[in-house]
């Protein structure tokens, strides 16, 4: 049995289902992301596994026993907040040692752990500072090492990141994915990020509307998104409308002018997903759908374009690899492999 | 807090300020420094006031132990008062902090209550309540088994004291409950996650950071309860005299205006430096955890 399992997880406010029949089942030391734009559920659920909100139902089952009727301060599990909710009355290290005082620990075991937890984080030197004199990420590291000294069995991590500039949030990224690894805690991360989610975690769990879209591994949510949802949410994609027909064996599939081979049966109007960063350019021979190069925009590490074709616009992502570019007004040709294109029935059949 | 235009102010800022400071001076200032003089004027019976510079009436406040006794009286008083309101205001701060709507507006409303009603009627209000033996409050108080004889109110520091922790304690709970606003709402999350219970974070959370706003609530109602006029005078009656209104004496019974003065200046003495002194202590105190 897996070591924190989420059965049919569920939390109405009056009419409004803010988690629907939520299940998850996550292992031992696995990093978890859930994922969605804000008011999808995803705090909800996190506040429900810390013990802060009470669900209208389900099962929320820690090690085999039932975490429901537990009171949140002895469910043993670490939380990070938005907002860090550090005592500000107290220095680092009393901070950190807030949690260790409560299980009772002893006063030399309690300045050992308090002072390896400010290490880990790379705080060491700060111990006696108050959380005011710290800056944001100083902060965060503070309520990380809180969560941790007392060796949750869980860690829940409350949009953690998201009050950081951008700079530092790749930075603690990084360092978060380290800790995590080195201390091996089981981690569940909230966030609306879907670059931080797929950084860090080993599954992501993609939600929308109080339902779970896609429960996977970040890449493989990534490259075959389970519904239009998600690969809208994860990355961006291009969204064509053609036709397809099966003949002998091979589906025919018609973008505007371009003509694709696929091998996926499917017959009649379909829309095409294509990731901006798997379109190629080419030259502009027949079969090959083409456009004018409307707008090209460089981001040191990579071009973006955005190409007017007849089957409306395209976004492409190329890596600047030193080699000539297409221009702005240059037509060009746009080919892709039929296998990084989704196709789904435009009707809304799969 | 200091801007670089601080530094050299442009004259045209003393200008624009100056009808405010004119309005100041006159009418706190002016007034204020004439008091300190009279404080050092003679007064006699029969030659009312001599504009002359002597310390007459200091040396009788100083001598005469009545003064004293005034004095220990009021500070008595308001040292009481403060550490009611902050016993009873604090925790009231805290459950009004956690009520919502529309518990949260009905019963700001009852707390700001007393200041909403004149002071001289809800003064005579807490006299019908405490008048006589057979008044409301010692009535009900018998009827209950929690007294067997009536308590005196009346003309005692017991029962100005309740009138005035009544009255007072709003600056302490809106005080306090600013101060509450401070805190951060997940604290007490935090606090749950980490194995505190529900007393123990409000003991070592949540206690801690409200002691700013009810130590500066506790200036307050230690400056107004010190200089309080209307109820230890209906309350306490003309025999339990407190420095407000023995000052008040002085000026329209004795018509001795400079001891008057002098009892006066001396209250705001005493209450200047009290509330300076406590604001530094705590200035000092919290100056790093609350900037």
């Amino acid at each position: 049995m897996s070591f924190l399992v989420l059965r049919e997880l569920k939390k109405t406010y009056g009419d409004f289902v803010a988690v629907e029949a939520l299940s998850l089942d996550v292992q031992r030391g696995e990093f978890i992301s859930l994922l969605g734009p804000s008011g999808c559920g995803k705090t909800t659920t996190l506040q429900m596994v810390a013990g802060f909100v009470e669900p209208t139902g389900g099962a929320i089952l820690l090690d085999g026993h039932d975490l429901v009727a537990m009171k949140p301060s002895r469910r043993g599990l670490g939380v990070v907040f938005q907002s860090y909710a550090l005592f500000p009355h107290m220095t680092a290290a009393e901070n950190v040692a807030f949690g260790l005082e409560m299980q009772k620990v002893g006063r030399a075991e309690r300045d050992e752990r308090v002072r390896n937890a400010l290490e880990l984080v790379g705080l060491g030197g700060f111990a006696e500072r108050y959380p005011r004199r710290m800056s944001g990420g100083q902060q965060q590291r503070v309520a990380l090492a809180r969560a941790l000294v007392i060796r949750p069995h869980v860690l829940l991590l409350d949009e953690p990141l998201s009050n950081l500039d951008a700079k530092l949030r790749e930075e603690m990224q990084i360092e978060l994915r380290q800790i995590q690894r080195t201390v091996g805690t089981t981690t569940i991360l909230v966030t609306h990020d879907q670059s931080e989610a797929m950084a860090l975690s080993d599954r992501i769990v993609v939600m929308n509307g109080g339902r779970v879209e896609q429960i996977a591994a970040p890449q493989e949510a990534y490259e075959r998104p389970a519904t239009p949802f998600v690969a809208g949410f994860l990355g961006k994609t291009n969204e064509l409308s053609g036709t397809a027909r099966v003949e002998g064996g091979e589906t025919r599939v018609v973008i505007a002018d371009g003509r694709w081979a696929s091998r996926r049966p499917i017959d009649g109007a379909v829309i095409a997903s294509v990731r901006p960063e798997k379109i190629a350019f080419a030259d502009c021979a027949a079969g090959r759908l083409t456009g004018l190069v409307k707008t090209r925009i460089f981001q040191g590490n990579h071009w973006l374009y955005r190409i007017e074709t007849l089957a409306g616009q395209v976004f492409v992502i190329r890596q600047n690899g030193g080699e000539p570019m297409p221009a702005e007004n240059d037509k060009v040709g746009l080919t892709w492999r039929p296998e990084d294109m989704a196709l789904r029935a435009a009707d809304g059949r799969r | 807090m200091s801007t670089p235009a601080s530094d050299n102010a442009a004259p045209s800022a003393w200008l624009l300020s100056l009808p405010a400071l004119v309005f100041f001076a006159v009418i706190v200032i002016v007034p204020l420094i004439m008091t300190v003089v009279l404080s050092f004027h003679d007064w006699g019976e029969y030659k009312g006031i001599q504009p002359v510079f002597i310390l007459k009436n200091w040396i009788e406040i100083w001598s005469d132990p009545y003064f004293g006794e005034m004095f220990a009286r009021t500070f008595r008083i308001a040292i009481l008062v403060t550490l009611i309101t902050a016993v009873f205001g604090a925790p009231e701060a805290y459950i009004l902090n956690r009520m919502r709507a529309p518990w949260r507006g009905i019963f700001v409303l009852v707390l700001l209550g007393p200041l909403l009603i004149s002071i001289v009627a809800r003064t005579l209000g807490w006299a019908l309540l405490f008048g006589g033996n057979s008044g409301v409050v010692n009535a009900a108080l018998m009827k209950l088994g929690v007294i067997s004889s009536p308590i005196p109110f009346m003309f005692t520091e017991t029962g100005v004291i309740i009138a005035l922790a009544h009255v007072l304690m709003p600056f302490m709970v809106l005080s306090v409950w600013a101060a509450l606003q401070r805190v951060d709402p997940q604290i007490e999350n935090a606090a749950a996650s980490l194995g505190a219970g529900h007393f123990t974070t409000l003991r070592r959370v949540i206690f801690p950071q409200i002691v700013p706003g009810v130590l500066s609530g506790g200036i307050i109602v230690f400056a107004l309860s010190a200089s309080a006029f209307a109820t230890p005078a209906i309350i306490g009656g003309r025999r339990l005299k407190v420095a407000a209104t023995l000052a008040y004496d002085e000026f329209l019974n004795t018509l001795n205006w400079p001891l008057g003065a002098a009892v006066a200046t001396l209250l705001l003495v005493c209450l200047v430096v009290t509330i300076v002194g406590a604001n530094r202590l705590i200035e000092r105190r919290y100056a790093e955890v609350f900037r």
